[in-house]
Order: C-alpha cells, then structure tokens, then sequence
C-alpha cells in the first residue's frame, strides 16, 4: 500500500498560519498516536482511496465509451435484424422498457413499503405479527433475484392471472410487464421499507406526543407529521429501489419474455396491449448486446450501459437534493 | 440543582398568600412592575414575586390517582385540586412522578402500553374516562421539556392544531386570525410576523418553546400542562416564559413541573411536592417554601436532596 506511515492524511491542508491573535490549526495529530493506531489510520485512508479509485475508474470508462459509442438515434430507433451495425438499429424498446419496468414496479413498491414501515413503527402490534413482517421483509431482501423470477414463472403462468399476459388456446404464457414489474416490486420492496423505517424512527417521540396532546389522531400524525418528516429518507428508499429494479438483469430474462422489441398482444387496448406481452429493457440489452450475447456488438453495449448510468446518476442527485431541503427545514435536538 | 442566587426580577412583589380556593370574581389588578431584587440564599429572605390571583375555579379534580408501570408505582394516591385562576406547579426529585401525573391529565400515559391508572380525575365534574381522548387533549393540551415545533413553518405549526384532524381544507387566509392571536398570547407574534413562513424549526430555542405553547393554546384549552418548559433555555427565555405563563393563568388552568425551585417560588400560587411517587405536601406557594408542614418538604426546599 503506497502512502507510508508517516504522510499526513491528504486533503488537510497544513497548518494554516495563526490569524489575528488566536493561533489556528491546533488540531490533534495523529503524531502522538501508537504505531498499529497509526498503521489503522494509513490502512483506513489507503482503502478509502482504493474505492475511490475503483469507482472513479468504472465511471470514467463508461462515459468514455459511451461518448465515443453513444448516437442519440439509438434512443430513438428499435432494434432490428441485420447483418450490419448501421441495420441493427438502436435499443429505443430497451430504454422504453426500462422505464416502464422502473415506473410500474416503483408504484407497486413505494405506497406497499410505507405502509408496512408506517405499521411496523407506530402499531405493531400484536407484537408476533410484526415480528412476523419484519422476518418476511428480511427474507424477500435475502433471495436473490432469479429465484423470485422462478417463483414469478409459476404465479404468473396460472390460468387466474391469464388477463395479466398473453394466453394462446389455454396456455398462459406467464410473462409480460405485469409479471416482470410485479416481482421487480419485491426487490424494491424491503428497501422502501427499511428505509422509512429508519426516518420514522428518527423522530424523537415528543414530537408523535406533541401531536397527541392537541388532539389530533394517530392517523392525522402519520399523514401531517411523521411522513413529511421521514420524506427524505423515504425518497432515499424509493432510489435505492428503482436502482435496484433497473439493475436487475434475472427477472427481466425470465419474466419479460427478453425478446428484443415489444410485441404487444393482439387485439388487446392500449396500453395493456404492451404491458400484458412481452419486451425488453437496457440491462437485458446489454446482456445479449455484450460479447456473450446473442447481437454481440458491444460498441451499443457500451452505449445502452452509459444510459443505465446515467440514469443511476441522475437518481442519486435526485436523492441528494431532497435530503438537503430536508436539512434546511433544521431538526430537533434530542 | 440550580443554584438558589437571584434571577432577574419579573413582576411587583406582593407577599401576600393567594387566597384558598374559592369562587371569586375578578377583583384587583396588578400590580406594576417594581424591582426589588431577592436577597440571596434562601425563600425567607426573598419575597414573592407575581400578584396574588384575582380569582380561582376549580376545573380539575386528581382524586387518589395511583399509576403504575407494570408492577412500579410511579404515582401513589395522589389528590390535589387544578384551578383556573393560578399557577400549580409540581416539584420534586427526578423520578418521583411529576411527569407520569401530568402525562395522565389529558390521558397520554395510555400511549405507554405498560401504564395503568386507578382513582379518577375530573374536568368539570367529569370524569376524563368518559371523555374522548382527542377531545379531552383539545381541553387539556401540553407542552413538552425538548422545544419540539413540527418540521414546517411557523404558520403551519399552528393552522395543523386548528385543522380538522388531518384535513388541509381550510384555507390559510381563513386561519391566519386565529393563528395569529394563538402566537400573540404566547407573546411571540411580534417577533415572527414578517415572516410566518419562516421554518419553525429555525427559530432559537426560546422562539421555538414559546411556539409549542402557542401550538398548545391554539385549541382554546382549559388546562395547560407544561412539563419543565424552560429545562433547555437561556436565563432570558425562561424569564419570557415565567412571564407568560403568569399571564396566562386567568384564561386557563396552568400546571408546570419545574426542578428550578426559584421558578416555582416566582409563578406559582400553590405547589405540590412529590416524592417517590406519594405526595408530600400541597400548600400555597409561600407557606410551601417558607414554612413547609412537612420535614421532608424543608429538607427539599433547602436544597439538602434532589
Ligand atoms: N414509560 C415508562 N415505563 C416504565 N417506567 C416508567 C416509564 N416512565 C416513567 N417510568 C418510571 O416512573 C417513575 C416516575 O417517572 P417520571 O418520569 O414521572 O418522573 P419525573 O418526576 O418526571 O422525573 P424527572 O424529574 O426526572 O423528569 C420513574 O421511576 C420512572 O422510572
Ligand atoms: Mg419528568
């Protein structure tokens, strides 16, 4: 590991000289520390760097490539058959189907883990049942995500669920948006919920009381106080879910059908004609787009993944910004 | 403990006793402001400091009220009277059930599930068990010891108290009388009016207690409970409030729990004294701290535990 021991950790600046009377800098060095104090401190700081570098170093690839890759007529046309780049045409289906998934399966996840965080924090009660949800939750986090699509399979291939995807003479075929968005739900779901949880928590219990003592109801608190005042960590939640649920690669390969474009079911309305058949989304695209794939051009595999970048990026600051209006409306002291 | 030296004077002197409880009408104003600084070290030498009331009703009734936490008795049969017209406030060492008692006036202790309550209270001869709860915390609210002003602005701070529930139907222009009369009787309109959208949780500490009590007035209560309002403030804040709270003593029934002794000595008319959950003596403020009947009460007051 190269820094040794005795560089200061970089990015302090050294000490500044004293202004006006007050002497500045006068902060504890880790000068006087023990040497295996001292190694701990360089090990932190040489991995902390080493993570630094590795994200940077993926981040900096991938807009590199997908600048150089990325032609904005790709976000507009289909895929197509062809024997040439220029034939192949983009992954405009992909994109679409990505949204979709994210859209759908968000909807579903979002209002179920609130209210199952809301209950497990200001009810729970009996006490077994909550202890019940919460090892349900943590059960759902724990599978991984190609056993839920199998599990999906069967669920959604009875012939009760027939209307949520195409059915030929009897035979429901299983897979289709509503199916793939349905289980994507599952991924996002614990989630949303831990992290609700975790900002309902956070509120000191005078302030639920604080509510109470004027009169107004559990409910009324809930939906004025308690869940305004958890929003940041709920959107936290709601982003690491729709990341979760655009990543995923397992359930989009058995549950949409992976096809390369949409193919709507005939005869049905707009738009469950789409939703009910089959379709594609950016991972899935990078997948058959990538040098093991079935299209195997990984130029646009480079480009559809700059995309799903992107759209993380775009996430995350999403998220950053409501936690910083959430810290100029201040908090309590506990 | 605090230290017993002298805090800035608040209002005229007047040594007098208040009077026992009975039914009085308004009779004679106070007194104006004089200054007469408290001698050091001790209630006998330092005078009272807030005019006798001019008046007391009896609206609440603690009779023989046990409370227990599973099988602790935080509160033993205690039974004192509430009165419209004064000040009571509850002293005792930490832990003696001060705010177990007051938690139980507007039924809050029914949150803790552990808590049971036996003997009665009454608001007006009614018995608060027959009393829906929201309604009786509408009758009898509280203000709490962290300042605890709900994350949104000022203005919404007290617009959600007067709401229907959780409804947001009526309008804001429709409010803002009566929001701005609750911030005037917790004397803090004038420093917010410009700017009633300010977060609340941005004003300082005084502001913000001083906010939870207009948020507790704005239910046009009977019974005002406070449990030790000024614990996390400034010298200056807290004389705001003792001011206030002696203020507000005509219009509602005020109870306070205070560790500051001096703070019970300068707005209170009666005290009540606890200790481990029985309590101890009911008296007047000035026969409580400077002839207490009780031995245990003098040690107290002296300072020799708590
Ligand atoms: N939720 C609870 N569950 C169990 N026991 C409790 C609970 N709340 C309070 N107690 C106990 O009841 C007793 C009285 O507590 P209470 O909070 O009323 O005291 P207090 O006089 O207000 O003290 P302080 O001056 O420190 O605020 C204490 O012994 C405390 O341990
Ligand atoms: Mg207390």
């Amino acid at each position: 590991m190269e820094p040794s021991v005795a560089t200061p950790p970089p990015g302090r600046p050294p000490a500044a000289p004293p202004r006006g009377k007050a002497p500045t800098g006068a902060v504890e060095g880790s000068a006087t520390w023990s040497v295996l104090d001292r190694l701990g401190l360089a090990f932190c700081w040489a991995l902390g760097l080493l993570f630094c570098a590795i994200a940077v170093a993926i981040v900096v690839y991938l807009f590199l490539q997908g600048v150089k890759f990325l032609k904005l007529d790709q976000l507009t046309t289909p895929a197509a058959t062809g024997f040439s780049e220029t034939q192949t045409g983009g992954f405009s289906d992909a994109l679409v189907g990505t949204l979709i998934v994210a859209t759908m399966g968000i909807a579903l996840a979002l209002p179920t883990g609130i209210a199952i965080a809301v209950w497990l924090v200001e009810y729970g009660r009996p006490a077994a049942l909550a202890r019940v949800t919460e090892l349900t939750i943590e059960a759902i986090a724990g599978i991984p995500s190609i056993v839920l699509a199998l599990f999906g399979t069967v669920i959604f291939s009875s012939t009760a669920l027939g209307f949520l995807s195409r059915s030929n003479e009897g035979v429901v075929f299983g897979r289709s948006f509503f199916a793939a968005a349905a289980m994507l739900s599952l991924v996002a779901l614990p989630l949303v919920v831990a992290s609700t949880r975790q900002g309902l928590e956070s509120i000191p219990r005078h302030v639920r009381e604080a509510s109470y003592a004027v009169g107004k109801t559990k409910a009324a608190t809930v939906r004025r106080i308690l869940l305004p005042t958890a929003r940041p960590q709920v959107a936290t939640g709601m982003i690491l879910g729709l990341g979760r649920i655009i990543g995923d690669t397992a359930i989009i390969l058995v549950l949409l059908g992976a096809t390369q474009n949409f193919a709507p079911v005939e005869g049905a309305v707009f738009p469950f004609d789409y939703l009910r058949g089959a379709g594609t989304t950016l991972t899935n695209f990078v997948y058959e787009a990538s040098p093991t794939g079935n299209l195997n051009q990984p130029q646009k595999a480079y480009a559809a993944a700059f995309v799903l970048l992107l759209m993380v990026l775009g996430l995350n600051a999403a998220a950053d910004l409501v936690h910083r209006r959430a810290r100029k409306a201040g908090t309590w002291s506990h | 403990m605090e230290s017993l030296s002298a805090p800035p004077p608040i209002r005229r002197l007047d040594p007098q006793d208040p009077p026992p409880a009975r039914e009085v009408g308004p009779g004679a104003t106070t007194n104006g402001n004089g200054g007469a600084a408290p001698a050091r070290g001790g209630f006998t030498a330092a005078k009272r400091r807030v005019a006798a009331p001019r008046f007391s009703i009896r609206r609440m009734e603690v009779d023989e009220v046990s409370i227990h936490y599973g099988a602790k008795a935080a509160v033993k049969g205690v039974s004192l009277p509430i009165r419209q017209g004064e000040v009571l406030a509850l002293i005792g060492p930490s832990g003696c059930g001060k705010t177990t008692l007051l938690r139980s006036l507007n039924r809050l202790t029914e949150l803790t599930a552990a808590a049971r309550l036996s003997g009665s209270i009454r608001l007006d001869d009614v018995d608060i068990r027959l009393i829906e709860p929201t309604l009786l915390r509408r009758r009898v609210t509280m203000v709490f010891q962290q300042p605890n002003p709900f994350p949104m602005s000022v203005f919404d701070n007290i617009a959600y108290v007067l709401r229907e529930q959780g409804s947001r139907r009526t309008k804001k222009k429709a409010l803002a009388p009566r929001v701005h009369s609750a911030l005037q009787r917790a004397g803090l309109f004038e420093e917010v009016k410009d700017n009633l959208s300010h977060p609340a949780l941005k004003l300082s500490g005084g502001q913000q207690q001083r906010l939870c009590i207009a948020r507790a007035l704005a239910a046009e209560p009977e019974v005002l409970l406070l449990d030790e309002p000024c614990s996390a403030l400034d010298p200056q804040s807290t004389a705001v409030i003792e001011d206030l709270i002696v203020k507000l003593r005509d219009d509602v029934a005020v109870v306070i729990v205070t560790h500051n002794l001096q703070q019970a000595y300068r707005i209170a008319d009666h005290v009540a004294f606890m200790y481990l959950g029985d309590l101890v003596e009911y008296n007047s403020a000035t026969r409580l701290f400077n002839a207490p009947a009780e031995e245990r009460t003098r040690e107290y007051v002296s300072g020799a535990f708590g």
